[in-house]
């Protein structure tokens, strides 16, 4: 019953990315060329509703289904591994056009060069994986 | 206006979008699609080499489940939802043609330039896919999340790393787009 949750969950989120354009590259190209809102208007008004349903959330005390506690881990404070990681992330979101979410979005619409995309991505977590006691945290 | 064909305008999508960080915190998980990129490596054994991917991966199945949903979804709405054209910004398509040579823009959901399948036997595209590839997955582990992740679940829950992250990401896409693009291409 829960597998069933969870996929329909992530059929709905691909729906959404495509008929958004946000798995587009050319819409995030556009993006970083301050052409459109398009892609401000998406993160922007997600995020405000977002904020507000997680501050109903925190005060109502809500929790999730079985009664667990809803996940709102904090994320733990640091400087050099956002501002590094989140530049290269960055580099990588403009080189190939596509974040986590969309790559998948992409595979099933059938560009299959996607999947070089993927393969990349998975190659650098796991680099990442075996360099990650030596990099700043 | 026929919205099931027509394009979802920002303020359809990005409610939408808050919607699904809603439904998996109500069913006990978070909203970020990275994570899965960590969980396949431990299920094809990268914690053989890194005790980064010695978890319990069995407990973060529900993301490979999403994932595969993803697909689903994209393949439901390529297919039966879209023309799959995307009209950007004419300057910006313009800009694209004259510079880039990319000139499918408002006829292609993505540039057949760098996505045809034909393209993969050109070095050049195939190393510009991977690496590109390649800084999205490193990266995302480094700052412990995505777009998804910091942009929308950890911006929502007010978190400071979650906009140090995301200020990063789009140092990095301007970066790339302004600075390295012209060099690149």
């Amino acid at each position: 019953m829960k597998q069933t949750v969870y996929l329909s969950i992530g059929i709905f989120f691909g729906i959404v990315m495509y008929k958004s354009e946000a798995a587009s590259w050319f819409r995030i190209y556009e993006m970083f060329q301050f052409g459109s809102f398009h892609m401000y208007g998406i993160i922007g008004s997600a995020l405000a509703l977002g904020i507000i349903g997680i501050q109903i959330i925190k005060k109502k005390n809500f929790k999730a289904v079985g009664n667990q506690q809803i996940q709102l881990t904090p994320k733990n404070k640091s400087f050099a591994r956002y501002a590094i990681g989140g530049i290269i992330f960055g580099l990588g979101w403009a080189l190939a056009g596509a974040c986590p979410g969309p790559m998948y979005v992409l595979v099933g619409s059938g560009y299959l060069s996607i999947l070089v995309v993927i393969f990349g991505a998975l190659l650098g977590t796991f680099l990442y994986g075996v360099l990650k006691d030596k990099l700043p945290h | 206006m026929n919205l099931i064909y027509e394009p979802w305008p920002w303020y359809v999508a990005g409610p939408l979008i808050a919607l699904i960080m809603f439904l998996l915190l109500f069913a006990g998980k978070q909203f970020g699609m990275s994570s899965n990129l960590r969980t396949m490596c431990a299920v094809g054994g990268a914690g053989k080499a890194a005790d980064f991917f010695k978890f319990d991966w069995k407990k973060e199945r529900w993301n490979l489940l999403v994932v595969l949903g993803a697909v689903i979804g994209g393949f439901i709405a390529s297919q039966f939802m879209s023309n799959n054209t995307v009209e950007i910004n004419p300057n910006v398509a313009e800009q694209l043609s004259i510079d880039y040579g990319i000139t499918s823009a408002n006829e292609a959901y993505m540039p057949p330039e760098l996505f045809a399948t034909d393209q993969l036997s050109n070095p050049f595209v195939l190393l510009v896919l991977l690496v590109g590839g390649l800084l999205v997955g490193f990266g995302a582990r480094y700052a412990g999340g995505c777009t998804s992740g910091h942009a929308i679940s950890g911006l929502s829950n007010l978190q400071l790393p979650s906009l140090i992250a995301v200020i990063g990401f789009f140092i990095g896409g301007l970066v790339m787009i302004h600075a390295l693009f012209p060099l690149i291409f």
